[in-house]
Parts: structure tokens; sequence; C-alpha cells
């Protein structure tokens, strides 16, 4: 199991290194997506494995996809691997780089003072994480809820504010005909209330 | 003999069975569709034309493998893995007997969930990676599609979850010894089918890759052996979730008289012989109902169904 830990931890790692040094927005969301895969076997190996499941389907399966389709929506192609060329700098990693070293020698510190990771003593099965979720953390449990639903009526009302300027099927034509015809701009406006 | 020999053998035996059946649905869809429309269908190869797939197998082995110079490569050539890839693992936490299974969970359906979430991908990185309008069309449209069904194909298998009190696929099994799951959540099993039609991008629900309007929407761009693993995927696909509603809604390998392995297969290959039907028969509805149904009916039904579900199981505790 221990070995297993340390080669996802690894390759989590190793993918988020290579997910910031990516010019190309698709490639840098899977090298994402890979990392958020390696956490979970992190999870995993840790004696979680309701927690390993629900990052991969939530994070690598609904978010990252979520993720993955605006890029497309945005249709960013070539020119944004231009664009990115000339943003990103090695001179832009100093100071992630800096408060990073900072928290790997407070890692390195803590692992020496303890001697070595403690493995696991039971993997926690689903049903003690629901007992706590719903006993002793119920109040983040609703904190959670409220703020989701917040979310949820804010996404409504930027949505059907949108919405207004057209009706039914002939007004989205219309809106077609307005853009030039551009696949992507209609193609942006339907799913919304979906993503 | 030693366990890890016979866990070996069960492992490639599930995969290659799974594998053969996979390809052998085409031919059976192909002779059922027939059947259904007043034709013979492919009946010139071999015994009742089952060699006709062995030439289709040969054939794409054949094709020339092209990668067209605009697309993006390295995803081009990863997206059709991944759907067998993600469809081949989740066969490893199903039961189809009780000593035929490659690993038993506790987390057997949320690995089920993880795995066909991750599926997406293959279908929208093949549609982003193609650099073809017809296929970001069908990429845009699998992922809005799959993500609005997926979610209610969670809940509404939490019935049943909740009624056999695991998530484990054989413990959810055995709690069926006195009545199949079908009866106390029929909702739920026509919500999980509804959602498993739209998992599969199976007619009528198969937009993403609507060849009236789309060309071939997603893989428009695929050939050769790529373009067989989508093929085969999408009957990889079918399997899965046949099998799933056998195992969460009809009582997996349980029944009289007959050995477990023949339950199973035969319930599977009802709801196989069931997805073929519905091809057959159903038309093709417009992107924006499909989204409406989805997020309108489905999942409110759906999480009435929990709801209503879980109050009667606390009841029944008390």
């Amino acid at each position: 199991m221990e070995a297993l830990f340390y080669i996802a931890a690894i390759v989590a790692v190793l993918a988020t290194v290579l997910m910031l040094t990516r010019l190309n927005p698709v490639h840098a969301l899977l090298y994402l997506t890979v990392s958020l895969l390696a956490v979970a076997l992190v999870f995993y190996t840790l004696g979680a494995p309701f927690m390993a499941a629900l990052e991969v389907i939530i994070y690598a399966g609904a978010i990252m996809v979520l993720f993955v389709f605006v890029v497309m929506l945005l249709n960013l192609g070539a020119h944004t691997v231009e664009t990115e060329r000339n943003w990103v700098t090695p001179g832009m990693f100093t100071g992630p780089a800096i408060l990073a070293a900072i928290l790997v020698g407070e890692v390195s510190y803590l692992l020496a003072r303890s001697g070595s990771l403690t493995p696991p003593a039971a993997q926690i099965e689903p049903h003690q994480v629901a007992m706590s979720l719903y006993g002793p953390y119920l109040i983040g449990v609703e904190l959670a809820s409220i703020l989701l639903l917040a979310a949820l009526v804010g996404a409504y009302h930027v949505g059907s504010r949108r919405a207004q300027g057209r009706t039914g099927g002939s007004g989205s034509d219309r809106a077609r005909v307005a853009s030039g015809g551009d696949l992507v701009r209609t193609g942006a406006d339907r799913p919304s209330g979906a993503a | 003999m030693n366990p890890v020999l016979l866990k070996l053998i069960v492992l490639i035996g599930i995969l290659l069975v799974v594998l053969t059946l996979a390809s052998g649905l085409i031919w059976l869809e192909r002779r059922l569709l027939a059947l259904w429309q007043d034709r013979y269908g492919p009946n010139r190869v071999g015994p009742f034309g089952l060699l006709q797939v062995l030439a289709d197998m040969i054939k794409i082995f054949f094709k020339e493998d092209w990668i067209p110079p605009f697309v993006d490569k390295w995803v081009f050539v990863i997206a059709p893995s991944i759907i067998m890839i993600t469809v081949l693992l989740t066969f490893a936490v199903i039961p189809f007997t009780p000593t035929i299974q490659i690993a038993d969970t506790n987390i057997a359906l949320l690995f089920f969930l993880g795995m066909s979430s991750l599926g997406v991908y293959s279908v929208v990185l093949a549609g982003w990676a193609s650099n073809n309008k017809y296929a970001l069309l069908g990429g845009i449209r699998a992922a809005s599609q799959m993500l609005s069904y997926e979610v209610f194909m969670g809940i509404s298998m939490m019935g049943t979850v909740m009624l056999a009190g695991t998530f484990s696929l054989r413990g959810i099994v055995e709690a069926q010894r006195h009545m199949w799951f079908v009866v106390p959540q029929f909702l739920g099993f026509v919500l999980f089918f509804i959602a498993g039609i739209a998992e599969t991008r199976r007619l009528p629900f198969d937009l993403p890759e609507a060849e009236s309007e789309l060309v071939a929407g997603f893989h428009s761009e695929y050939s050769g052996m790529k373009f067989g693993m989508f093929f085969v995927g999408e009957y990889l696909g079918v399997i899965l979730i046949s099998v799933l509603m056998s195992v969460l809604f009809f009582g997996g390998w349980l029944g009289p008289v007959l050995p477990p392995i023949v339950w199973i297969v035969l319930k599977t290959m009802f709801f196989i012989c069931f997805f073929i039907l519905l091809r057959a028969a159903m038309p093709r509805p417009r992107f924006d109902q499909l989204m409406s149904w989805g997020w309108k009916w489905m999942l409110p039904l759906s999480l009435a169904n929990l709801a209503v579900t879980g109050a009667i199981v606390l009841a029944m505790r008390r």
C-alpha cells in the first residue's frame, strides 16, 4: 500500500507541474484530470475509498468535464498557444515557487519530527462517513447546502436575464443570424442551463 | 487451486467473453433490426451470417488508420482508448455469479459512476481533437447530454442502495433474495434505464453522432481501428448497462432451477435485445427536448423517488 501511495503521489505532483507548464488549455486540463485521479488513488491508499470515489465522480468526472466543455465553446485554437507563450514566462513562477518551497520545508520538518507516515488503522467505510457528516458535522453540511442554493439561484438569475431577449426557437435563429451564423456562439447559449 | 491463478483466469475469461459478446452484438443488432423491419439482414457469410462479424473485423484491421494533419494528434489517439478502458474497468466490480467476480468492493456502485463519468472524456476529447465543426458540435452535445443524464442516473440508483443498505453490488444482489428491487423501485428502474440509454449514446439518444445532421458527430474524422474502438466501446456500454440493470433491479444471478450463470446471461440478453428494439422503434428527439426532459422531468422524479424511498425505509426501521 505504501509503495502505491508514493507512486500515486509522484504522478500527482508530476501531472500538476506539467499542467502548469502546458500552453494548450485542453492539454493542461487533461494533466489536471490525471492529477485529480492520482489524488483519488492517494485517498484510496490512505484508507478512504469513499473519498476516492467522490474525487473521481465529482472532480475528475464532472467539474473537469465542464472546464473542457467551456474551453471547447471558447474555441481556443493555435492563437491561444501563441498568447500563452508570451504570457507564461519562467519569471512568473518565482512567487509560487517560493511559497511552495516554504510548504515543502514545513512538510519535511513534520516528517522528520514524526519519523514516518503512520499507515491508516482501517478503511473508512461510506457508512461511517455518512454517520459523521449527519452527526457532529451537520452544521457544515447545512452551510454547504445554503451556499450551493445561493449559487444555484444566482446562476438561474444570470441565465434568465440572458434569455429574455429571445422567444422560443425563432428567436435563437435570429440570434444566429445576428452573430453571423457563428456555430460556436449559437452553441454557447444553448446548454448554459445544463452547465 | 492457487487463488491468484484463479483470479487471473476469471479476469481473462470475463475480458474475452465480454469483448466477443460486444462484437457479436453487431451481428445480433443487424439481424434483429432486419427482423423487425421485414428483411433478412446479413445472412450470407457462414451459418446465419454469423461470420459477418469476423469479415468486418478483418476488414477494419486492414483499413488505413489515418490521422488527419489538422487534428491534435495525441488527444486524437488517446480519446478512443478512454471509452474502452473505462467500460472494461467497470466490469471488474460486476458480480456475474457468486464465484465470478474480480473485485468485491464496498464502493462498487460509486466506482461504476466514476468510470462512466470519466467515459465522457472519450467523446468530448474526440470531438475537440478532430478540429472539425461537426465533430465539435457532437462533442459539445455529448458533454452536456452525458453530464445532465449522469446526475439523475446516480440518484435513481440510490433507492436500491437504501433498500440494500450497501454500495456493494454483491450485497445488493443478496438483498433481493425475497423480492426483486424492480417491484419497490419501479420508478428508479425506469429512470436508470433512460439514463443508461443516454449514457451509452444509443438511439433515441444518439444526438452526439446524429448522422442525419452531424455527418457522424464526434467520430467523423476517425477511421480504421480507432473508429472500431468507439464502435465496440458503445456495445460494451450496452452490455454493461444491461448487466447492471439485471444486478440492481432483477436479482442478478438469483433464480430458480437453472444455475446462476444462466440466469445472469438470460437477464442481460433480454435487456440487450430491448436496447436494440428501442433503436428500431423510437425516433430521435430534438436536442433541446432531450435537455429539458432530463432536467425538468427526470431529475425531479428521481429526487422524489429518493425522498419517498428514504422516508419509507426510515419508517420501516422504527
